[in-house]
């Protein structure tokens, strides 16, 4: 039963060969990529009950044991990301049906985001050190793809410093592997959890977790790693950015706690201050980024680097409490991020320019839309009750406890900066009076047919429901999020279920 | 484009790489070899073939288009490890016959993994190829 860890990463390579074969019949194409989306999000619904149920679950693959083979394994954290990537996948999915254009379809967009699903879900269910790179180098593959796809001039800029920035990281990354291997000897999660409690070189310990900080800090875009992700986020289509927003960073993050709450924890005296000045440098940077541009998804992109710093306040923190803040805020982020970055998409489409400043009125024309985009919007600034104030609060009492006044007052202040933010979005976008269409807006705008708008409206008023629930019921979100810290913060349950039953 | 020389040389030597890339994949599980190996001299081949005759004429010798070839391989590679699934053990475990056949000597699922991986090498360096050859 546990074979079913297997299902999240074979069922989006089954749909992108499927497709890959179907490659002259897009309509096929399409449908394929819906089934297998939906498909992905019921079998990580199915693994999540699985391990709800029965606690941790690990296969090693090609029956070779821990931890010589490669290992998947499966905690709380790890399920309920592979469900919330099959969530933004399926919203991406049912998006692109109506939001992506013919020519990226026939040169094979489809394929492409579901082996960058794949490469998603991979990494979040490996429990092998150097599998995670290969994971890593899958999606990285396939984004460097799908940014591209189109070769608009933007574009082709835009993905020259991704590409470069992530192979600098991804080198770094190969690096630090090597260091460690070096070091203990061993390549499984679990068993270097066990070796590094007994490694005896300091020094060397904490340069390998500086040079994985730098390495999956690129990939997270932390302070003052972030800069390709405002450069390149708001160049392909919507629905590209929108699954590179919800999943990519986060891909990051995980990486970090897992790294961290299984190799670093008895180092985290001499690391805390380190991730804690980065928190909050990437909180500040990252949010008055986003006060000065003009761009609709560039601003998106700064807010979220912004609340990034979030997610590694928790971690840098350390506590059970901290932590299942930074796993609440990544459920959130998540399902904001993506429903906002459809949003521009959206709007795009209506008017032909992502300016700000060139929008206008569609609270006259679209009020139900309207309010629909505050839904994420005010969530991502904190407003209660919806879920990203719960994230905070428990994130702020975490800091508190641990007296880290300063940087509460930051994460305080941020959130009141990325209302501003949301704010200035509201005003100009929805608010004000539409100015006059250039000629090359109008005749770019397209005016929605009722089907194409249904396609849009699904998937984002999907999220934007659950983001209220999150918001309305936080008790068994919460609850869910305190038990997967409890996990990451007391491994030997993980360890004991991967390296099958040894000390 | 296409002389007298390369284009009888070329009748004689592609069935000759063809069967010694089957010969690297068969041979590549415990010897130097396999699948990757296999597909670069089988693309070789190929490639020899559309200097001396063109891409038309090479892509009507392959028959299939070179992305399914792409698509088939990653098939026969995700076969390959769902066998050991319905035997009980987890994926990707190597299920070997009993006996050895003869001339090609023992056959497992690895074997056919490896031919996975030579139809995705010939079917992506063809795509390029091809891709390169037609502007």
């Amino acid at each position: 039963m546990s074979q079913i860890l297997l299902l999240p990463i074979l069922i989006p390579l089954l749909t992108a060969i499927l497709s890959l074969l179907a490659w002259r019949r897009p309509a096929l194409q399409r449908l394929l990529s819906l089934a297998g989306a939906a498909a992905l999000l019921f079998a990580g619904l199915g693994l999540f009950t699985h391990v709800w149920k029965e606690g941790i679950q690990a296969v090693q693959v090609g029956n070779w044991p821990a931890p010589f083979g490669i290992t998947l394994a499966a905690d709380l954290l790890s399920a309920s990301m592979v469900v919330l990537t099959g969530l933004a996948g399926l919203a991406t999915a049912v998006y692109s049906l109506a939001g992506m254009d013919r020519q990226r379809e026939s040169f094979g967009y489809y394929p492409l985001l579901h082996v960058l699903l794949m490469g998603v879900s991979g990494s979040f269910l490996t429990g092998d050190i150097f599998n995670l790179y290969v994971w890593f180098e899958v999606l990285l593959i396939a984004s460097f793809v799908l940014l591209g796809l189109g070769s608009e001039k933007t574009q082709l800029e835009g993905t020259l410093k991704y590409v470069t920035l992530n192979l600098i990281s991804s080198a770094l990354f190969l690096a630090a592997i090597g260091m460690l291997y070096g070091v203990v000897g061993t390549l499984n999660l679990a068993d270097l959890a066990l070796q590094m409690q007994s490694a005896r070189q300091p020094a060397l310990i904490f340069t390998l977790s500086m040079l994985f900080l730098i390495a999956f800090g690129i990939k997270a875009a932390i302070f003052p790693l972030f800069f390709w992700l405002p450069a390149s986020y708001h160049t392909p289509p919507a629905a590209v950015s929108a699954i590179f927003a919800g999943l990519l960073t986060k891909v990051g993050v995980y990486a970090l706690i897992r790294v961290f709450s299984l190799m670093f924890a008895q180092d985290m005296e001499r690391i805390r201050p380190v991730l804690l000045t980065l928190a909050a440098l990437t909180l500040l940077t990252g949010i008055l980024g986003a006060l000065v541009q003009k761009d609709f998804r560039r601003i998106l992109s700064f807010n979220l680097v912004s609340h990034i710093g979030y997610l590694i306040m928790g971690l840098g923190l350390m506590t059970p409490l901290a932590l299942a803040g930074t796993i609440f805020y990544m459920f959130h982020d998540v399902i904001a991020k993506t429903n906002l970055f459809l949003f521009s998409g959206v709007i795009h489409r209506m008017r032909n320019t992502y300016r700000i400043t060139r929008l206008g009125g569609f609270y006259a024309s679209h009020p139900g839309l309207s309010i629909l985009f505050l839904i994420p919007a005010l969530s991502l600034a904190g407003v209660p009750p919806l879920s990203g104030f719960w994230g905070k609060l428990v994130l702020v009492q975490a800091g508190l406890e641990e007296g880290q006044y300063l940087l509460v007052a930051v994460a305080l202040g941020v959130g009141l900066l990325t209302l501003l933010s949301m704010g200035q979005i509201w005003a100009e976008v929805f608010w004000k009076d539409a100015p006059i269409a250039s000629e090359s807006e109008s005749a770019g705008a397209k005016v929605l047919e009722p089907g194409p708008w249904l396609l849009f409206l699904i998937p984002m008023g999907a999220l934007a429901l659950l983001t209220c629930l999150m918001g309305l019921f936080p008790q068994p979100v919460l609850k869910l999020a305190t038990q997967a810290a409890g996990q990451l913060i007391y491994p030997e349950a993980y360890i004991r279920t991967v390296l099958g039953g040894r000390p | 484009m296409s002389t007298l020389i390369l284009s009888t040389a070329t009748r004689y030597l592609m069935p000759l790489l063809l069967l010694l890339s089957v010969h690297l994949l068969l041979r590549g599980h415990n010897e130097p070899g396999g699948g990757f190996v296999g597909g670069l001299v089988a693309s070789a081949a190929f490639a020899l073939y559309t200097i001396a005759h063109g891409v038309d004429q090479a892509k009507r010798m392959l028959r299939v288009d070179s992305k399914t070839l792409i698509g088939m391989g990653l098939f026969l590679a995700l076969a390959s490890g769902t066998f050991s699934l319905f035997a009980g053990d987890p994926f990707m475990t190597g299920l070997w016959m009993k006996e050895k056949l003869p001339t090609i000597g023992k056959v497992g699922t690895p074997v056919l993994f490896d031919a996975g991986v030579y139809c995705v090498v010939v079917g992506v360096t063809l795509t390029i190829l091809f891709a390169l050859a037609e502007d």
